[in-house]
């Protein structure tokens, strides 16, 4: 049995700014094997971007990986020289943005853009370049791609433009392919669209992917298993039916109860009080303790390590819900 | 569960202590003078500032009055003794004025000039730019026209062309100074007016029935001084350079309210025989005087710009 | 894309028609018409006799029009001083200037780009610092103390260049030209320099500017997703957006190189229009003044007219919505 595509253990990102050192990423683990999806799923401030741009080497100062290990296909990723990274990215391993209109340049043709991702990583000439290019466009489901390809963005729509960035990730058949909140400034209609055709693809070519989102109803329909992340922690793991059916880390509790689906119609929606903590100043102990309604002095003063919790789930928690303590 | 337990974490912050609000005017003194280079911009135009007010007071010569000047102590060197018994720190110049002298109160023309033509453009300008704004339709195209028109040709020529007309003289510079000046203020003040205009604030000024004038000027305008008060410090500086341009081609400021350019001027043909001071000293003052203005305003144009703010 | 030209050329008329008015009746309000077109020192009599010949005493509508009716045919005027229509005068100074303000132009930008590029790249170095100050300086210092300085330190100090006049000229396609020898570079070569210091300041502000928000932008973030060095970012995907903005300011900017030039002109001999003007202006030469300003404003209006084409072109977000159009 193959090892996994995606080693990550004990990453930590943090930012020395003048106001003090953030911990957006404050000692997560996680793997990935070839052909499945990972759902990273946080609220915003959660660290769950910063561990994508980890992986893909792109935290500039005052960022840096103070610790921590990567390993992709085996290979340390951390530590890497910038020409080494550079060969890394975009070849082994690719990166789907957010927002389509700002990822690609308004100036540059399509087929430029995506000619040079590949000229980037081989030595082949323009003209077989631009055949690879027409192909995946044609496999995103882009019509007359001949066409598109002389195109400029503007001229496209916003689902089509992240048709183009998900072509443009799959031209080098990186073996990970990390996605940040892709579908999150699409229409609801694309965006189950795009979700759908991600899936296919990558059940298709085998390759594994990282869907960082804020939404656990995405995650629901796409991933196998899901990381849940709090104040640069992961405080939970594991297959995405077990977790949402039974989560056993209070604050994963508290995102599926807040779902509009999981309101009562009549009733004020229930949420999580409080707010995510800062992360230049987070408290000792569970940085979940201030929020939540389990919390007891145990957890204000010790902050809770991973456990794991029956098959392939963990959960960092004192008091975990439901399922017993199984010593690891 | 519908009730939200109050947990005593959520307690205990309540009773924390609230930092104390900062006034705009105390954080922007603060992120200015973070700048060592501001700093000393700063520091050096209160010292020429300080130097041209004081002038009467700190000259051993008076150099408009023709009876302390004479012909015989022309062109001395730095450092050397005029007749009269005080020493010329930096020479004197064809007719024997002596060039410290000079410089300050030359400064003190090239000063006035600047800020008057500087604040009078900036006043009419803001008020086209907030009428043109707030009233919209016909008048905000008409009186922007003209100010585009006005923005397409350049500086100099206009003033040139303007003073060529009018002839010489401090009045006639200083409206030449701020017919160059008024549109760029015009301009921005109807950009800055037109994003305020939207705003909430001027509704509920307008709901209250306040007349048109007074929410221009007493709501809208001070929203609108940010932007003005960058420009000022720029345009400022142009204008004294813009005087001094003039005025050194012989069109601007007589020679009998010489300001710094007229005393650069009148060095010009010493500077092949040698004499390179007359020239040189007053354009070093010049060259400061308008270096601390734009150090000053380079750093408060990135201190108000929200853009650039990290 | 031809509608849209057609339409900026009859925006450039209407300009330009403004103008005369303007030109017109400024002079008409300045003073008594008539000192316009004679020499000052002309007698009582003599005036009056001008006057009629000129139809002076007729109606000012009357006199717009004619005045109009001979600017047309390109007849403004004889100069007091030189004796020659002022028009041709003037025409006959402009490949001078015309060639003072594209050299400085081009070095402006040679010089220009590389540092700002630089400086908006790596600004937290020393060197990107010290470029920023010294970009102040550039922009701080009056375009004729600079040029004294120059003279003061490479032609009377150090002896290199020449101080002042113009290099042997060639003529090419009609148009004389002293860019061809190497005798005519280092005579342009301070004044043009002296002339290029202020837009050194202004393309190096905006190649920084320009860098530092593209490099915030998303589309570099995810071409270093893609793995594309550091050359061909910068190269291809930064140049690019920045071109834009610099490239239409600078084509602006041109028009005040030309207006500039009065100052360079008059400090470096150099026998172009400008140094026509200050000296029309200084011997109230009139005609020659007048001409001067509507041959600069049809000149602004072009230049206008030709950066806002450009942009549309340059950019294909305003090319192809203006075809939408």
């Amino acid at each position: 049995m193959q090892g996994p595509v995606i080693a990550v253990e004990n990453l930590k990102t943090h930012f020395l700014t003048r106001a003090g050192t953030v911990k957006s990423v404050d000692g997560i683990s996680f793997h990935v094997n070839k052909g499945e999806v990972l759902g990273l799923v946080g609220e915003s401030g959660s660290g769950k971007s910063v561990t994508g741009f980890s992986i893909m080497g792109l935290i500039d100062p005052p960022g840096k990986i103070v610790d921590g290990s990567i390993r992709l296909n085996g290979k340390e990723l951390v530590g890497l020289s910038e020409d080494e990274m550079r060969k890394v990215r975009g070849r082994e391993v690719a990166m789907i943005f957010q927002d389509p209109m700002m990822t690609l340049n308004p100036v540059l043709r399509i087929d430029t853009q995506m000619i040079e991702a590949i000229t980037a990583h081989e030595n082949v000439s323009e003209k077989a370049a631009r055949g690879r290019a027409r192909d995946a466009l044609a496999r995103v489901g882009i019509p007359s791609p001949d066409e598109r390809l002389s195109a400029y963005p503007h001229q496209f729509s916003g689902g089509m433009r992240q048709r183009v960035a998900i072509a443009t990730a799959l031209l080098n058949s990186p073996s990970l392919i990390v996605c940040d909140e892709p579908t999150t400034a699409l229409d609801v209609t694309i965006q189950s669209q795009i979700l759908a055709e991600m899936q296919q693809l990558c059940a298709e070519t085998g390759t594994a992917l990282i869907w960082i989102t804020h939404d656990l109803t995405v995650i629901a329909g796409l991933a196998q298993r899901v990381a849940v992340m709090y104040a640069g922690r992961i405080v939970e793991t594991g297959p995405v039916d077990a977790l949402l059916d039974a989560p056993i880390h209070p604050y994963t509790r508290g995102l599926l109860g807040s779902l509009p689906s999981a309101g009562v119609p009549g009733q004020p929606l229930m949420q999580i009080p409080g707010a995510t903590p800062s992360l230049a100043r987070l408290p000792q102990g569970c940085a979940f303790a201030p929020r939540c309604t389990l919390a007891s002095d145990v957890c204000r003063t010790l902050a809770p390590e991973s456990l794991a919790h029956g098959q392939d789930r963990a959960a960092r928690c004192h008091h975990p819900l439901d399922a017993p303590k199984v010593a690891a | 569960m519908t009730d939200t337990p109050i947990s005593p974490a959520m307690l205990a912050g309540a009773a924390a202590p609230v930092p104390k609000e900062e006034t705009p005017f105390t954080r922007f003194r603060k992120a200015f003078f973070e700048d060592k280079v501001a700093v000393a911009g700063l520091i050096l135009f209160s010292i020429i500032v300080a130097l041209a007010l004081l002038a009467p007071l700190i000259t051993p010569q008076n150099p408009y009055d023709l009876r302390s000047v004479d012909l015989m102590d022309s062109r001395l060197k730095p450092g050397s003794v005029a007749g009269e018994g005080f020493t010329t720190w930096l020479g004197t110049d064809g007719v024997g004025r002596d060039l410290y002298s000079g410089i300050l109160y030359g400064l003190r023309i090239s000063l006035m000039v600047g800020f008057l033509s500087g604040l009078i453009a900036a006043s009419i300008g803001m008020a086209v730019g907030l009428i043109a704004a707030y009233a919209g339709g016909r008048v905000e195209t008409i009186l922007m026209r003209i100010v585009d028109l006005q923005l397409s040709l350049p500086a100099v020529l206009i003033a040139l062309i303007l003073v060529a007309a009018l002839g010489k003289g401090v009045d006639k510079i200083i409206f030449a100074l701020v017919v160059v000046q008024w549109a760029y203020y015009a301009r921005t003040v109807r950009g800055n007016a037109l994003v305020e205009r939207r705003k909430e604030y001027v509704e509920a000024a307008q709901s209250l029935g306040l007349s048109n004038a007074r929410v221009v000027f007493r709501h809208i305008m001070p929203n609108c001084l940010a932007p003005v008060i960058v420009i000022v410090t720029v345009q400022t500086a142009h204008a004294i350079a813009l005087e001094a341009t003039l005025s050194f081609l012989g069109v601007g400021l007589p020679q009998t309210e010489p300001s710094l350019g007229v005393l650069i001027a009148n060095g010009f043909q010493y500077m092949l025989s040698g004499s390179y001071w007359i020239s040189f000293f007053p354009g070093l003052a010049l060259l400061l005087t308008i270096v601390s203005i734009n150090l000053m305003g380079d750093r408060i144009r990135d201190v108000l710009n929200p853009r650039l703010e990290k | 894309m031809l509608a849209f030209i057609i339409r900026r050329i009859g925006q450039a008329m209407l300009v330009i028609g403004v103008m005369v008015v303007i030109v017109f009746f400024g002079v008409n309000v300045i003073g008594d018409p008539v000192w316009m077109l004679i020499s000052p020192e002309m007698d009582q009599s003599a005036v009056e006799a001008t006057k009629i010949a000129l139809g002076l005493d007729k109606p000012i509508w009357e006199q717009f029009v004619y005045f109009v009716g001979n600017a047309l045919q390109g007849d403004m005027g004889r100069s007091f001083v030189h004796g020659e229509p002022a028009i041709k005068l003037i025409l006959s100074r402009m490949p001078a200037t015309m060639e003072l303000a594209l050299v400085a132009l081009f070095m402006a930008i040679l010089i220009g780009m590389p540092l700002g590029v630089y400086a908006g790249l790596k600004p937290e170095t020393r060197l990107a610092k010290a470029i920023m100050a010294v970009s102040i300086l550039g922009f701080s210092l009056p375009t004729f103390w600079v040029g004294l300085m120059l003279i003061m330190f490479f032609s009377i100090m150090l002896g290199w260049l020449p101080a002042t006049g113009r290099g042997d000229t060639v003529r090419v396609l009609g148009i004389e030209t002293s860019l061809l020898s190497l005798n005519g570079w280092t005579y342009i070569a301070l004044p043009a320099l002296n002339l290029a210091l202020l837009k050194i300041s202004l393309v190096i502000r905006l190649a920084r500017a320009g860098v530092r928000e593209a490099a915030l932008m998303d589309y570099v973030k995810f071409a270093r997703a893609k793995g594309l060095s550091q050359r061909r970012i910068v190269g291809v995907h930064i140049l690019k957006n920045i071109m834009i903005p610099i490239v239409t300011v600078l084509g602006l900017e041109f028009g005040s190189l030309v207006a500039f030039s009065v100052v360079t002109e008059t400090i470096f001999a150099w026998p172009g229009m400008g140094k026509l003007l200050l000296e029309a202006i200084q011997r109230l030469d009139r005609p020659v003044i007048v001409a001067y300003v509507m041959v600069v404003v049809v000149l602004f209006v072009v230049i206008n007219l030709v950066v806002d084409v450009l942009y549309s072109v340059l950019d294909p977000r305003v090319r192809l919505t203006e075809a939408k159009a």
